[in-house]
């Protein structure tokens, strides 16, 4: 029997079933293989789950749109590996939920800003980012040092992130509001602080809870160093 | 198929036409709110101060809002109204479901909009480009999706013609394709029922994938396929022709839906996602350039033997041009999806300059083009108001869609150069903030070209207040017409 288009014209059903199917296998055969195939994410020791307190900056980067403007991601060319460092491999966002590796470059790349600045230099950049680099087009965010952390919350959000694959343990989740203001305090014990979060970077806050802006701070200053890549050999990183 | 003349004198009452008409009117409120939201944030860019130090105002939450306002509301409801009264038409049926759905799907879907952007603006993000609502908002669109895929199948169910004609197809596959991506790349956990805020199921790299699967096909499903459904009904009956070739109509519809899905990883070049994927990904999306430009012809084709009514149909010529600019971005496209060409091209201007020949020459322009032949059709005229702004329309858009690209182009290309310029010592020549500085001018000629284009859309909008409110006067005239015949 010869095939006729026709009949497909003739049934809406058809028609609709033939579509999803046709759009289906594309995606599947994409995506499908990055969750099986086990060298996807690079297995290099250092990536952590964000502190609680980078967690709320992290959250805060997304809520502002940080994203619009800087990417994550250090793509594995030249100039860019001299100019933001070792380029980005998967492993370093695994536990990014969603990922923020941006698609546009109005602000340069922060996928390793993490120590490249002092504290200091990233509150006065926030609230007028104008006053450290004149040309910059960054808008000002000096409202962050206004608001507090919601710090009672911070733990629904593990929870939720728990749910989706980030390995928080039950300690964790007992000591985030903790760990939390210890982030932010100078005058804190962060021996317990930083057993379960190794190289979180202590902001100058207040003592009185964290802002918002100790938050993003925290979150920025520990972008990018966490894998020690002095450390991982060249088979580590093959994907 | 009837010609249009024809198709005006078919008694009203058999099409819900009214619920076409709101989509209508939404389309042309949102077209102006998404323009010169546009212009505001790319002024932001110029100069930085018109920030104006409020949170809300920050470049960061306003994007979201501009890009929504001109995907999912101008964009949107041009298709969700234009798709409702193609289906009424080429099936002679009337919406099924009844008055009451149809109006759900409207309020609905424009409490979402609404919605949307106040969560934006407020501080509420996924964090995910073109997916930014919380899950709220998300489960909500996913109800008032289904409603209109149930409104457009069932009225494809109770057709009266034999066969679902080709503008269907399309508008069938972007209705199906966008709720699959909505509802897959928007897969999240709440971090409590009583909060606007959740985690995405995935993370990393198949987040980053999944993301751009969905956006890459935001633009092939949303911005393309839907809008070649007014292709394929709206040149044909302005030209008065049939669509040219009903084979090419076949091997364009598969083969375009079949491939646009493999194109996302494009959006990925040399990130840490796994070679291969992207490998993939620049295949297929080089093979794109086919199926699109099938398209293109059989848009474009479709005018032979009437090319005369470009010069008495100024709607028609915004159609056309529509066509071309998107043979211009399609074939823009695959060479931006090379690898080598992507590593200059990627983060910087010119994505966006090819993004805007695509949203403003195509999908606007096939919108305009659509609104002052549906516009008075729905508001039972002759014709629009008055031509010849329709060509003050037509080429102040133009034109500012050239200076929109041009200055994009120049102005991405120097960001890539820049950044990857090296000095005879071997260092890099140039900072960060060096280009920044660099592209300056080409920002300002870019606000003046989304200027251009919102001035225009404001000539449109006088044009079809104008053509609308006519309604009362003629309708009533031709009226006294009819019953003194």
């Amino acid at each position: 029997m010869r095939f006729r288009h026709e009949f497909i014209e003739k049934n809406a059903i058809l028609l609709l079933v033939l579509t999803l199917l046709t759009v289906s296998i594309g995606g599947i055969v994409e995506i499908a293989p990055l969750f099986t195939i086990e060298t996807t994410i690079e297995k290099v020791k250092g990536v952590r789950p964000y502190s609680p307190l980078e967690l709320e900056g992290r959250d805060i980067y997304i809520r502002e749109g940080c994203y619009v403007c800087h990417s994550q991601m250090i793509r594995s060319l030249r100039d860019e590996v001299e100019r933001y460092g070792h380029y980005s491999i998967a492993a370093e966002s695994m536990y990014d939920h969603p990922f923020q590796w941006g698609s546009k470059r109005i602000g340069p790349d922060l996928a390793r800003v993490g120590g490249k600045y002092s504290n200091d230099w990233h509150y006065q950049h926030l609230t007028n980012a104008q006053s450290v680099v004149p040309e910059s087009l960054m808008p000002h965010y000096a409202f962050l040092q206004k608001a507090r952390v919601r710090t009672n919350l911070t733990v629904l959000k593990m929870k939720a992130l728990r749910t989706v694959g980030v390995p928080y343990t039950d300690d964790d989740l007992k000591n985030a509001v903790a760990d939390e203001y210890a982030q932010a305090d100078p005058n804190a014990t962060t021996t317990d602080l930083l057993k379960r979060y190794p190289k979180a970077n202590m902001v100058p806050g207040d003592g009185r809870g964290p802002t918002e802006m100790d938050a993003l701070v925290s979150y920025l200053q520990v972008l990018g160093t966490m894998v020690n890549f002095a450390d991982t050999s060249e088979e580590q990183l093959q994907q | 198929m009837t010609n249009a003349v024809t198709a005006r004198a078919t008694p009203a009452p058999r099409y819900n036409e009214a619920v076409v008409r709101k989509f209508i009117i939404a389309t042309i409120f949102w077209s102006v709110v998404a323009f010169a939201l546009g212009c505001y944030i790319a002024a932001e860019l110029c100069w930085p101060a018109l920030n104006l130090d409020q949170a809300w105002l920050n470049f960061g939450r306003l994007r979201p809002v501009h890009t929504s306002a001109a995907i999912f509301a101008f964009g949107g409801s041009a298709l969700m109204g234009s798709s409702l009264f193609v289906v009424q038409r080429t099936c002679r049926a009337r919406l099924w479901g009844g008055e009451a759905l149809a109006n759900f799907v409207f309020w609905g879907y424009q409490f979402f909009i609404v919605m949307a952007a106040l969560s934006y603006v407020l501080g509420y993000s996924q964090g995910k480009e073109y997916a930014e609502p919380e899950w709220h908002l998300d489960l909500w669109l996913t109800l008032v999706w289904v409603c209109y895929l149930l409104i457009f199948v069932g009225t494809l169910l109770k057709r009266e013609e034999p066969h679902i004609y080709v503008a269907n197809w399309f508008y069938l596959a972007f209705i199906v394709t966008i709720a699959m991506l909505h509802v897959v790349n928007n897969a999240a956990v709440p971090a409590s029922f009583f909060m606007a805020k959740s985690y995405s199921v995935y993370a990393g790299v198949q987040d980053a994938l999944i993301q751009w699967w969905y956006g890459h096909n935001a633009v092939g499903f949303f911005l393309t396929a839907g809008f070649l459904g007014m292709v394929y009904y709206f040149i044909p009956k302005a030209a008065n022709r049939p669509v040219y070739s009903y084979r090419l109509s076949i091997i364009h519809f598969w083969s375009l839906i079949f491939m646009y899905i493999w194109a996302g990883p494009h959006h990925l070049h040399y990130t840490a996602l796994p070679d291969w994927a992207q490998t993939l990904g620049m295949a297929f999306s080089i093979m794109l350039w086919m199926p699109s430009w099938g398209g293109m012809i059989n848009g474009m084709m479709t005018l032979s033997g009437a090319w005369d009514k470009l010069r008495t149909d100024p709607g028609l010529r915004f159609s056309v041009t529509a066509v071309g600019f998107y043979g211009m971005a399609t074939f823009e496209g695959p060479v931006m999806s090379v690898r080598q060409v992507n590593s200059l091209s990627h983060y910087t201007d010119w994505g966006i300059g090819h993004v805007h020949s695509g949203t403003l020459g195509w999908v606007s322009f096939i919108t305009f083009g659509m609104l002052y032949y549906i516009v008075p059709v729905l508001w039972k005229q002759r014709d629009v108001y008055s031509k010849k702004l329709v060509a003050w329309h037509f080429w102040i858009g133009t034109l500012g869609i050239v200076f929109y690209i041009t200055s994009m182009w120049v102005s991405g290309i120097t960001q890539g150069l820049m950044w990857r310029a090296y000095d005879k010592q071997g260092f890099l020549q140039y900072s960060f903030v060096e280009s920044v500085v660099a592209v300056h001018p080409f920002e300002v000629v870019r606000l003046i070209g989304g200027l251009m284009f919102l001035a225009g859309a404001l000539i449109m909008v006088y044009n079809l207040v104008q053509t609308m409110r006519g309604a009362t006067e003629k309708t009533s005239a031709a009226f006294a017409a009819q019953a003194a015949e």
